[in-house]
């Protein structure tokens, strides 16, 4: 795209400088003018995640020295009684998103692959909208279907006390980050150049053996892009979750946690939030889950940027 | 380089907007009042829908005074009033001595009156043989000391708790008046394992089609689909089901007060409307809901 935009304003500066010199001048005024435009609302987003920084700072550092560094570590969240463990919570977000991750990332990987290089051109035509269509499923809409449809089918059918768990939240989470992954790793599969899937087969590889050892590396990084985003989605889901993990606040015990009740990180500061005292220990408390949760989103990113870089040359050129 | 930029952004858009869905459900705006006819009530979800039938007759019956009501719980509501965002608090608890003191910070005594009574139903599957337990009982399963319907009578069956999140003043009462059987220096707390409900709704949901699931909420809110349980004081005493009539005999164990709360003692249009409401036609409206009349 950059490419393409270089090119129209070489064009325009020929046709500029050479033709109509009044209306170029007019332009480069509306130029400055937009290129200052530009630059605030660039400088702006920097500004505004410096601010929710300080904001978040300001409101959830307090906790740090009103609770007890061993209260925060616990393994008690009860808001009520003052004890404000946060391990619960943390791996509570966890588990779900691990299990979400674990759930659509196969799925949509294997979905991307179909849809670009087995399904048939009519189907694709079909299929692509509809994935779009999930993407704007609103997460309230999801998290009623999973609290009167999936949680009571998956207590019936697995023989679990209650369906209200760790799972079936990873279920709706997977159904959420789905469209992200299957959108953004068709894309990488898609800026694969046509030279690799010709050299693949007139090597004598067949199409099996191109998908696999041609096409689906020289677009890893992109799907590690479609991966993150997709861990991204599911991490600060908040709805859907609170609707359908059954919010228990407990530690996860071994393999069998996924299919009990857990408390995310989100859930807890949306359900709690609208309660509490301005500037009480669980206002502040609440900020600080805040931090956690944006430390973890961010340290997602980095990793997801650290493994971008690490083979740019072509990630680069599939995000245009 | 723009492609990782891209994800580190995106990234910070989703904690972004994470924050401010939680900072908005937080904020505190000063809604602007209408001059004394209107009449801001916020609180107690339990309440909501009595608080809703009472304004409405109210509405009839004087047009000019303008009552608007909203749920998000007793707390929710105490400190909208206490933020002067509201007129009355609905309140299902008593305050705190924490609040009063806060009130008395802030330049005004938090007055509270008693509106009505509300009794707590336990409820469960109505598939499920036990029919009575004892508040003893109750204790040991709400804390996580009984995990077998078969402790209690009942078949084989895990106990799946089902809860109301802690900012509920139903929630509150349930701690106190049965998780804690009432004494103060109990230190006893719902098990890790109950499953905190956002709403009633949650609760009703999880009841009616678990046959493991045993919570509790507002006699009011019971809906014909769900068992309720008789409870006894202790074992041997007799199991009384909730009801108007044993709410008011104070048979029944687990009942309450509802409060509504201002700052200070309530003066023109609020005093009045206060006062139609512990009067007879209030009160009419209170028996029509399933909770029980003060007279």
């Amino acid at each position: 795209m950059s490419g393409r935009a270089d090119g129209d304003l070489a064009l325009e500066q020929k046709i500029g400088t050479r033709a109509m010199p009044a209306v170029r001048r007019r332009r480069l005024r509306g130029e400055s003018v937009a290129e200052a435009l530009v630059r605030v609302s660039g400088i702006s987003v920097i500004v505004f995640v410096a601010l929710v920084f300080v904001f978040l700072a300001r409101e959830g550092i307090p906790a740090f020295f009103e609770v007890e560094a061993s209260n925060l570590l616990g393994t008690r969240w009860y808001p009520t009684v003052g004890r404000y463990g946060l391990l619960p919570l943390i791996s509570g977000s966890l588990l779900v998103t691990v299990g979400a991750v674990l759930i659509s990332v196969p799925l949509g990987l294997a979905a991307a692959i179909y849809m670009h290089e087995l399904a048939p051109a009519w189907l694709r035509e079909i299929l692509k909208p509809l994935i779009e269509i999930l993407a704007g499923i609103p997460s309230v809409v999801l998290g009623f279907l999973g609290m009167i449809a999936v949680a009571p089918f998956l207590r019936a059918h697995l023989n679990m006390p209650t369906g209200l768990s760790a799972f079936a939240g990873s279920l709706m989470l997977a159904y959420m980050a789905l469209p992200t992954i299957i959108s953004v790793s068709d894309d990488a599969i898609d800026a694969v150049p046509r030279s690799y899937r010709d050299a693949s087969l007139a090597l004598g590889a067949n199409h099996w053996q191109t998908i696999c050892h041609a096409i689906v590396p020289a677009a890893r990084s992109g799907i590690m892009v479609a991966i993150m985003l997709g861990i991204g989605r599911a991490i600060g889901e908040t709805m859907a979750v609170l609707m359908v993990t059954g919010n228990a606040a407990r530690m996860p015990d071994g393999l069998g946690a996924l299919f009990q009740p857990v408390r995310t990180m989100t859930a807890t500061i949306a359900a709690e939030m609208g309660e509490v005292a301005n500037g009480s220990v669980h206002y502040h408390v609440l900020f600080a889950v805040g931090i956690v949760l944006f430390l973890i989103t961010f340290l997602v990113n980095l990793l997801a940027s650290v493994l971008v870089l690490r083979r740019s040359t072509r990630s680069d050129q599939l995000l245009e | 380089m723009t492609g990782d930029r891209r994800v580190v952004l995106v990234g910070i858009l989703l904690a972004v907007s994470l924050l401010a869905a939680s900072c908005s459900s937080g904020g505190q705006g000063g809604a602007a009042r209408a001059p004394e006819q209107t009449i801001q009530n916020k609180g107690s979800d339990t309440m909501v829908n009595l608080a809703l039938a009472w304004a409405e007759a109210y509405a009839k019956r004087r047009p000019e005074v303008r009552v608007s009501v909203t749920g998000g719980g007793s707390g929710t509501g105490i400190a909208a009033l206490f933020n002067g965002t509201v007129d009355i608090a609905n309140a299902s608890r008593a305050l705190t001595e924490e609040e009063k003191a806060t009130a008395r910070q802030m330049g005004f005594e938090a007055v509270e009156e008693v509106v009505a009574l509300d009794a707590i139903a336990v409820v469960v599957h109505p598939s499920n043989p036990v029919d009575a337990l004892t508040i003893p009982q109750l204790s040991d399963i709400f804390t996580g000391r009984i995990t077998n319907w078969r402790e209690v009578g009942g078949e084989d069956r895990p106990i799946v708790l089902v809860s109301r999140e802690s900012n509920s003043g139903t929630y509150a009462y349930f701690l106190e008046r049965v998780v804690r059987q009432g004494r103060h220096d109990s230190q006893d707390l719902f098990s890790p394992n109950a499953l905190l409900m956002p709403s009633s709704e949650g609760i009703s949901n999880e009841v009616r089609q678990n046959p493991n699931a045993i919570g509790y909420d507002g006699l009011g809110y019971v809906t014909p689909d769900q068992k309720v349980i008789r409870v006894a004081v202790a074992p041997g005493a007799p199991a009384i089901a909730p009801s108007p009539e044993t709410v008011k005999d104070g048979s029944y164990p687990i009942a309450r007060p509802l409060y509504m709360v201002t700052r200070g003692k309530p003066t023109g249009a609020v005093a009045e409307y206060l006062e139609w409401i512990k009067g007879p036609e209030g009160q009419a409206i209170v028996r029509e809901l399933g909770f029980v009349p003060l007279q």
